[in-house]
């Protein structure tokens, strides 16, 4: 149960791992997640599915190590087992033919924008893509980005690949252009999620993110993950994790997700140094 | 009974109550008088045969009490600590009219955890197989003893639980200190022997739907899903960091073992100043958690008085003796945070009394002009939980009342889906682990009674 039957590091730190989850696999839809726990001693996580194959019971996530958990579950070995999976979670993202639909993909972020620009491209939309990295090493699904879009635009922040700068200021140019987007996604950083709202909203298109809080249960059950949309408290995991982002409260978002800073560099340090319980 | 000493058990998270003797076990066991016509077995939810647990105990045969509680109840060690027997057995004994009624609770306890400790616990013979197959949703006290009624009868239970862990409230919920894991995991482990079949990680309305169950094979489903959604009082400031939903706090805590950070990887809020608003079970073993994780100052705010407040008495008492101030009268109104977005400080209503409400008690009024600030560095929201809607909404013809609780019928726990039973919280909304224990046995006679038709 729960093994992992690949992985692989995709670019700097980003890793693509492929798990043992038949149950899940029939289930999954686009824009949903699991929550897994790498030991009985560690911590749950949310991470989105970018992908699932019913035929051979397995579910895909890409990753970034950031923390101790990340770091743990990128060591371990394929044929290992994680402690536990749950999932599928969340409301599945709304595909329909919006006409043409606009996915923005930032950093760790493009993996999980990838499944959604490939639901919008077999529901019939024209699909543009930007996806955005701070430098060419740390760009990932460039071929499977082109595949999923019609247009595909590549930025990096340091300019080492593609068009050099942000996702904003390609999206602002898509946006003055002849193309008329009826709707937008966007997902990665916070602070690009953010920029890529204020873009919108300017234009007045709808722009749908995927948000990442810190869950604990991600059942409904503990509150942790809650954000404020549209001056509301929602629960990111059953009541997202996509909201409209022109409603989302995102500095409220980033402070929450700052919560625990200490206590992770701590984590992280007491499993650098050996001292790894349970392993 | 003895206990740790206050001063010593609020910097660890060992049990309070250390338990009985079998000396003195059997002393209070011989206080019985054996009532022709027993009032206490009419006080207990699961029908312990109570006077005949007591006998053994008192002819010194704790395993045989331990069988005869084990006759109508799976979780004793669990009752024996958890259950408000001053509002129940105890409240009936005869013996309170003049003086104390027997301990019946802890002798409970005494039974269980001597058959625990014999390392041998006795497994019920099971009914021949009905070729039935039962799916229950929850892991929880419900759960885990309409489980133990059914595979006594015969029928084949798979019990499917949302967390990575089996017990539900009795593991995410109730802290060590009063209800040792170790103790649910025992009867967990027993369940199992007994046939049942524990699934975790599995989150019916998601990974399965109730309708997926049937098409399964299974012939008949109970709910015992819990009345798991936080409730927040909506106060302006109410999602700064450090401000917990009880659950949360809780579930890093007992289920997660943030108590233990960094040997486990879940952290938890160490707050100085800590304030936890309400006044039941949960509000108790809340703050109680957050003195032994080092706070200076823990406050309960509760908008009416003592006297008014849900908590065991038993829970109160422990927490006034471990140095728990008590804001009586108090309701919070809003929060302060600094730049990092960190709570600093709740800003608080004096309330009075007036005349009582629909529950029967004195109605809070805010006084006015009376509002003033408490520092705080952590706040525990403790005022409820409220239905997790998840299986409602991906159950057709589940009929729920306003509130989003399952709507059953009150003496079999039959839902509006035929061959779908519900109970506990997720029916009844928050009430305590042996009202929902009742519930499961109830569901499982029905539910017996259905697949036998």
């Amino acid at each position: 149960m729960n093994r992992i039957i690949d992985k692989k590091e995709i670019s700097e730190s980003i890793w693509k791992m492929v798990l043992e989850a038949p149950e899940i696999a029939r289930k999954r839809k686009a824009g949903q997640f699991i929550v897994l726990m790498t030991h009985d001693r560690g911590e749950r996580i949310p991470l989105t599915m970018v992908d699932s194959d019913e035929a051979k019971g397995t579910v895909t996530i890409v990753f970034q190590v950031v923390g101790k958990t990340t770091r743990y579950l990128a060591d371990m070995k394929t044929g290992d087992s994680l402690h536990a999976i749950l999932g599928p979670l969340g409301h599945a993202t709304e595909i329909e033919n919006f006409g043409t639909a606009l996915c923005v993909g930032g950093g760790v972020g493009i993996g999980v924008v990838y499944p959604i620009s490939r639901a919008l491209k077999e529901a019939g939309n024209r699909v543009i893509s930007i996806i955005g990295a701070r430098t060419k090493d740390l760009l990932i699904l460039e071929e499977e980005m082109k595949a999923a879009s019609d247009v595909l635009y590549v930025a990096t922040d340091d300019g080492s690949y593609g068009i050099p700068g942000f996702v904003t200021s390609i999206l602002k140019d898509v946006l003055d252009s002849d193309e008329k987007v009826d709707r937008v996604f966007a997902i990665g950083p916070v602070p690009m999620m953010r920029a890529v709202c204020n873009v919108t909203r300017a234009y007045d298109v709808k722009t749908i993110v995927s948000l990442n809080p810190i869950m604990v249960d991600a059942t409904g059950m503990c509150g942790a993950c809650r954000v404020n949309v549209g001056g509301k408290t929602k629960l990111g995991c059953v009541d997202g994790p996509e909201f409209d982002g022109h409603e989302v409260d995102f500095d409220l978002l980033m402070k929450r997700l700052r919560m625990y800073c200490d206590e992770e560099e701590k984590a992280m340090e007491s499993y650098l140094c050996g001292c790894r319980d349970g392993k | 009974m003895p206990e740790q000493e206050p001063a010593v058990r609020v910097r660890n998270f060992l049990e309070v109550p250390l338990g009985y003797e079998a000396e003195r076990a059997v002393l209070e066991a011989k206080r019985c008088i054996q009532c022709k016509k027993p009032t206490c077995i009419a006080g207990c939810p699961v029908d312990v045969d109570i006077p005949g647990f007591i006998q053994k105990i008192a002819e010194g045969d704790f395993s045989g009490a331990a069988r005869k509680i084990k006759e109508t109840n799976s979780l004793p060690a669990v009752c024996g600590r958890v259950c408000p027997q001053e509002i129940q057995c105890e409240q009936v004994c005869i013996l309170g009219k003049k003086g104390d009624p027997v301990a019946i609770g802890r002798l409970e306890r005494f039974v269980a955890d001597y058959e625990r400790a014999q390392g041998e616990v006795d497994v019920p013979e099971c009914a021949a197989p009905t070729g039935k197959r039962v799916a229950i949703a929850g892991a929880g006290p419900a759960g885990l003893t309409a489980a133990g009624d059914l595979v006594k009868l015969g029928h084949d239970v798979t019990i499917f639980e949302g967390l990575h862990k089996a017990g539900g409230v009795l593991v995410y919920g109730i802290p060590e200190f009063r209800l040792p894991k170790a103790i649910v995991e025992a009867e967990v482990a027993y369940l199992e022997k007994m046939g049942v079949k524990i699934v975790t990680s599995a989150v019916i309305g998601r990974l399965k739907t109730i309708d997926d169950l049937f098409t399964e094979g299974y012939d008949a489903v109970f709910l015992g899903v819990g009345a798991g959604a936080p409730v927040f009082m909506n106060v302006p400031g109410e999602n700064l960091g450090g401000i917990y939903s009880a659950n949360e706090y809780l579930t890093r805590s007992n289920l997660m073992k943030a108590y233990l950070f960094p040997e486990y990887d879940t952290p938890v809020a160490r707050g100085k100043n800590v304030a936890v608003i309400g006044g039941g079970n949960v509000a108790m073993d809340s703050v109680r958690t957050a003195l032994r994780l080092g706070a200076e100052n823990a406050y309960i705010i509760y908008r009416r008085s003592r006297a008014e407040m849900p908590a065991r008495a038993e829970e109160i008492h422990h927490a006034e003796e471990e140095g728990v101030q008590f804001r009586y009268l108090t309701t919070p109104v809003g929060y302060e945070g600094n730049d990092d977005g960190w709570v600093t400080g709740m800003r608080c209503l004096r309330m009075e009394l007036g005349e009582p409400d629909e529950s029967g008690r004195r109605r809070p009024v805010p006084v006015e002009g009376s509002e003033y600030l408490i520092p705080v560095d952590m706040v525990v929201v403790a005022v409820g939980t409220t239905a997790n809607p998840v299986i409602p909404a991906t159950t057709p013809g589940l009929e729920t009342n306003r509130w989003g609780y399952i709507v059953t019928d009150e003496e079999t726990g039959e839902t509006s889906r035929p061959g779908v039973y519900a109970g506990g919280d997720i029916v009844t909304g928050s009430a305590t682990v042996i009202l929902a224990m009742g519930a499961g046995k109830k569901a499982a006679r029905a539910i017996h009674d259905y697949l036998s038709k």
